[in-house]
């Protein structure tokens, strides 16, 4: 029975780190169609932001929920400004220019602060959950992935820019037409995706350590999650984390985690190639 | 003509560069032109299929383990460099009538892609401990197979081949490669593929079943690829880095800086990234990553349509300026 509770906390901690790190993501290639393919290093200078900030006496909830989104979707704002901008529409540039920030950004992060592992310990300590001790930092995960999802939520559905945003995702130039400023649109929404993925790897900082080349463990696993859930890219994200974090953590248990990752992919190419349009494209096809 | 330029191109590096580098350089030089191989096994799938395969590393890496471990196996590489070039060549052309049957199109193939690529790069590594082998080839996981046996004269195992002669076996690869792709793409099939590339739908229409022609363009990088993984092992070792990310990065970038839709645009943009890369390296307190990165962003907003194209449309237009 306990055990069965440890496996279940585990999965969904599994489905809660899934999300945080897809919904960025979710905004920029799911809302946006931006192959950026330098998500990973958006993590990654989450992570860093954080760090340096814990370092400079910053408090460490500052450091994560505050200073890495700030920071992070500032950069996003630049690197839109310079180099997507120019790129909108064109699906295969974007992904290659992505790649080229990607590659940059690890070179030069790798330069400054050198290949060594930073990282700072979890907060919270652990909590006792019928005989098992698990740390209280995964279940802030949780708690934080569906603030997360919720205030997306909210903003998509119930604020003026919410509604903007998604008219202009869907036919920029009607809403140009009907007086968006849609530029400024793309601007924010891209933006505010790299402040989520921001988020993200302050978030995630704490367990896994940060390193230059960080992103690379999690690109493929965000890009595919987004990809399973299809069109609608927050109900999508949020039934394709559910699916394959669970199958992810499971298959963990049972073999090894390097294993465990194997099957997770597996399962998601599987899952392409039976519902080609995504989750979304078969279930939950109303939803955002 | 471009075929005899080729050859003639071939053959000069084949005959002077063994005689004068020193065993590194010619060892890098070996590196780079499996390299090239590379490349051209992409730019065959991308430039020319339309299909943007992101991870060609997979059949890189496969033709490089299915090398080694087969030939540690057999003794003799004679045995083992059909097998190692089949098996990614089947990889590809079951990853392919999984996609392509599927009706998965760009970005979905990319993805999966990808993912094939990773799933392979986390297996490999996963593979340290005595419980791996395949036969008498241990896996080595993380390490890989450092004791990657050499090429040999065919039906005599102890006769390995030297640097030199396995330089010169690389670069009749490549230019074996080169011509086979320019043949392939004269052919009925090859403009069958190009035609599906520009509307997949018109030729549908016209009755080619895309499906059949993209599988089969597949296939064929899929081989290529094994060969350029067959050829990087004899001249460094086996090991979970030839799946990963950053290679499978690489050969995007050298196909786009190169020239995509090209065959030869490719092979350079390997060289000349490649050289720059080692030469970066050597740099104190630069990392290659930094440099390559800012050169592919620039690539992509000043030069879509690469280096070769580029150059050749400049060219072009010079010569149309000075001709009365």
């Amino acid at each position: 029975m306990s055990l069965a509770l440890a496996v279940g906390l585990q999965a969904l901690t599994g489905v809660a780190m899934l999300l945080i790190i897809s919904l960025g993501l979710a905004v920029i290639f799911g809302m946006m169609r931006v192959i950026n393919l330098a998500h990973g290093e958006f993590l990654m200078l989450g992570g860093y932001s954080a760090i340096l900030a814990v370092r400079h006496g910053a408090n460490i909830w500052v450091a994560m929920l505050v200073v890495a989104p700030l920071v992070v979707g500032l950069l996003g704002a630049i690197v839109e400004r310079l180099v997507i901008r120019r790129l909108y529409g064109r699906m295969v540039d974007t992904m290659l220019a992505t790649w080229g920030l990607s590659l940059a950004l690890i070179g030069f992060v790798s330069m400054i602060f050198g290949n060594t592992v930073g990282g700072f310990s979890a907060p919270l300590g652990s909590v006792d959950i019928g005989g098992f001790y698990t740390s209280a930092y995964s279940l802030f995960l949780v708690f934080a992935a569906a603030v997360m999802v919720g205030a997306v939520w909210l903003v998509l559905r119930h604020t003026p820019f919410g509604l903007l945003a998604r008219g202009t995702m869907q036919n920029p130039e009607m809403a140009s037409a009907l007086g968006v400023a849609t530029e400024r649109v793309y601007a924010v929404t891209f933006a505010a995706g790299a402040a989520l993925s921001g988020l993200a790897g302050g978030l995630i900082a704490p367990l896994s350590g940060v390193v230059p080349t960080m992103g690379t463990a999690y690109i493929a696993k965000a890009f595919i999650t987004v990809i399973t859930g299809g069109a609608a890219m927050l109900a999508g994200t949020l039934s394709a984390s559910v699916l394959l974090g669970a199958v992810g953590v499971l298959a963990t248990f049972l073999t090894t985690p390097v294993l465990g990752e194997v099957v997770l992919l597996a399962v998601a190419i599987i899952l392409v190639r039976l519902l080609p349009h995504g989750i979304t494209g078969r279930f939950f096809r109303r939803a955002l | 003509m471009e075929i005899a330029a080729a050859a003639l191109l071939a053959v000069l590096a084949a005959l002077v560069l063994p005689r004068v580098a020193e065993l590194f350089v010619l060892i890098n030089a070996t590196v780079f032109v499996s390299m090239a191989i590379l490349a051209l096994s992409l730019a065959l799938i991308w430039g020319f299929g339309g299909i943007l395969c992101f991870g060609q590393t997979a059949f890189f890496g496969l033709g490089g383990y299915a090398y080694a471990v087969a030939a540690l196996n057999l003794g003799d590489s004679a045995y083992a460099v059909p097998i190692a070039l089949a098996v990614p060549a089947l990889a590809a052309l079951a990853l392919g009538y999984f996609m392509f049957y599927g009706r998965i199109s760009d970005v979905y193939i990319g993805a999966i892609t990808l993912t094939v690529s990773l799933i392979l790069f986390n297996f490999a590594n996963s593979t340290a401990g005595d419980q791996w082998h395949i036969g008498e080839a241990p896996l080595g996981g993380f390490n890989g197979i450092p004791s990657t046996p050499q090429l040999n004269v065919p039906g005599d195992p102890d006769a390995t081949l030297s640097p030199q002669a396995i330089f010169v076996v690389a670069v009749l690869c490549l230019a074996a490669c080169y011509v086979l792709a320019k043949l392939v793409l004269a052919s009925r099939f090859g403009r069958i593929v190009v035609a599906i590339r520009e509307n997949e739908v018109r030729a549908e229409l016209l009755g080619h079943d895309a499906r059949r022609y993209k599988l089969g363009i597949f296939t064929l990088g899929g081989l290529i690829g094994g060969l350029a993984g067959i050829l990087f092992a004899n001249c460094v070792f086996v090991s979970p880095t030839m799946f990963s990310l950053f290679y499978s990065g690489q050969v995007i970038i050298w196909v786009m800086v190169g020239g995509v839709g090209t065959l030869f645009g490719p092979i350079l943009g390997a060289m000349l990234l490649q050289g720059l890369t080692t030469w970066a390296g050597t740099l104190p307190g630069i990392n290659p990553n930094a440099i390559l990165g800012v050169i592919l962003m620039l690539a992509v907003l000043l030069l879509p349509t690469g280096l070769l194209p580029g150059a050749t449309a400049l060219l072009g237009r010079l010569r149309r300026r000075t001709a009365p």
